[in-house]
């Protein structure tokens, strides 16, 4: 069995999690193989909720397969599908099967995913979700009634670190720590001049754990893409070139390769307390990247 | 002020397509301002879709009239001889308006020809934009004149989402980002703190839905 991600946290060790989308559908397949794959490699397992607006086997389902199998799960949580009662209801459902690690996020928008029609929630922001957990494991709900059975998590945020303009996001970021943020997934981080700057901010206001997002460039394509239309993703020209240079089929290997090189220098300069991959529909080559990290 | 759009001119059509004497009435308040349902508008529906019905040989009898305001009921009296002679109105008022009418002229179907959209305000020439979401809990005074709750498209409250963009929004580059605003605004106040505090959930009861208000 997994070790409490809150243990791992507090051990100072350099902790490592990934993550893994549930299907569009029952076919759990593919997801239990990743989970099976991953789970004993990582320090714990993000499970995305719909993730990009794009309407999935719901997360907490997903979080449970992993603590079935063995597994240390993080549940994600949006905002944006859910109103304060079923984001609570979840997290009473969550705590029941065992699983003691959540992620607040406010979610990105309806529009980006496929049902654009539909009514974003965000009934809550991501700081107040984070409240509305530490309320709940005083013992009563965010109605201000005692539930018979309080809850107790070892809860995260998220943090844009190359966010323009940064000084709102910094504030945002202190904000989560003040409503009880014990640690922190970043956005995809390709500069770490950059992630440098934004961890000396960090530290100085917080000794929260951080853990630096890492996105797998599985193409310059993909690359150039990321740089160009996602919000506070930066891929200096340098990794596009590289990945552009990469031989004909390898340019997977490359990102690879970029991916652990990035992961190897963030430990052995101790930059953060970790990092986070996103493999994004690649997760069977998180061992590699692990592999070309020499861990 | 209410922002309306003046729906499709085949939409209109076909919400005519059954009637024979239909008035198409113009509101001289909000919708006048944004172009959308004021005299102007209403001449230039009305003679559309005479243009419309012409072309198609329809035999139908479309006239054209204002009033000052349509959501009030001492504004509407003008018209009861006028409503009497029609199958049908097209009001191009908001939905308030409309709703006015059809209360005062209950056996005469009062069909929208507009969208109302928001409550907003001429932001340049030819474009209005959504400020206030009448939200019953006026929140202004601490995020410097900037409502997150309309102008944020998630309507956050403790500060921007990661999908900031140079001050823009993820999902519209053309629209500004709320919090970036915000924190700008604050920044030149030297009100920073009023970002820093933290922001309970909204309170939805601050209106009870349908909102009533009686003057005490």
């Amino acid at each position: 069995m997994a070790k409490p991600f809150r243990e791992a946290l507090k051990s100072g060790k350099f902790v490592v999690t990934s993550e893994v989308a549930p299907p569009k559908g029952t076919n759990l397949e593919e997801l239990l193989h990743h989970i099976d794959l991953l789970r004993d490699k990582v320090d714990a397992l993000n499970v995305t909720d719909n993730q990009s607006s794009v309407m999935r086997f719901p997360s907490v389902g997903a979080a449970i397969l992993i603590k079935e199998r063995g597994g240390e799960p993080i549940l994600q949580m949006t905002c944006r599908d859910r109103n304060r009662l079923a984001l609570q209801a979840d997290i009473l459902l969550a705590y029941t099967r065992g699983i003691r690690n959540v992620l607040c996020l406010t979610g990105d928008s309806i529009p980006v995913g496929d049902h654009k029609e539909a009514k974003g929630v965000f009934d809550l922001d991501s700081v107040q979700l984070l409240k509305m957990i530490r309320i709940m494991e005083s013992g009563k709900d965010l109605g201000g009634n005692d539930l018979n059975g309080a809850v107790e998590f070892c809860a995260g945020a998220i943090v844009t670190p190359e966010a323009r303009p940064i000084e709102p996001q910094l504030i945002k970021f202190e904000k989560k720590i003040a409503a009880g943020a014990e640690f922190f997934q970043t956005q995809a981080v390709y500069d770490l001049d950059n992630l440098k700057r934004f961890m000396e901010f960090a530290r100085r206001c917080s000794n929260v754990k951080i853990l630096a997002g890492i996105v797998l460039l599985a193409s310059a394509g993909m690359a150039r893409y990321m740089d160009k239309n996602v919000p506070g993703i930066f891929v200096p020209q340098q990794l596009i070139d590289e990945l552009a240079g990469a031989e004909k089929g390898k340019a997977l290997e490359t990102g690879i390769r970029i991916a652990g090189r990035l992961i190897k220098t963030i430990k052995e300069e101790a930059i953060c307390d970790g990092v986070h991959i996103m493999a994004i529909g690649r997760e069977g080559v998180v061992p590699d990247i692990l592999a070309a990290a020499g861990m | 002020m209410i922002v309306g759009k003046q729906k499709p001119l085949s939409e209109i059509r076909e919400m005519i397509a059954e009637y024979q004497k239909v008035l198409i009435l113009g509101c001289g308040t909000c919708v006048t301002i944004c172009f959308a349902g004021g005299e102007r508008e209403a001449a230039i529906l009305a003679s559309s879709l005479r243009m419309a019905d012409k072309i198609d040989g329809k035999e139908r009898v479309i006239t054209e009239y204002t009033v000052k305001r349509q959501c009030e009921r001492e504004f509407l009296e003008e018209l009861d001889e006028k409503v009497k002679e029609v199958d049908a109105v097209v009001s191009l008022a908001c939905g308030i308006g409309v709703q006015a009418l059809a209360e005062r002229f209950p056996t005469t179907p009062i069909l929208p020809g507009l969208n109302t959209s928001f409550l907003g305000f001429p932001d340049e020439h030819g474009v209005w934009s959504e400020t206030c979401s009448a939200c019953g809990n006026c929140i202004l005074d601490q995020t410097g004149g900037i409502c997150p709750i309309t102008r944020c498209t998630k309507g956050l409250l403790n500060g921007p989402c990661g999908g900031t963009n140079n001050g823009k929004c993820e999902v519209d580059p053309e629209k500004d980002c709320a919090w970036t605003l915000i924190y700008q605004r604050l920044e030149k106040q030297g009100k920073l703190d009023l970002m820093r505090q933290y922001y309970p959930p909204r309170n939805f009861q601050a209106v009870v839905r349908p909102g009533k208000i009686r003057m005490e």
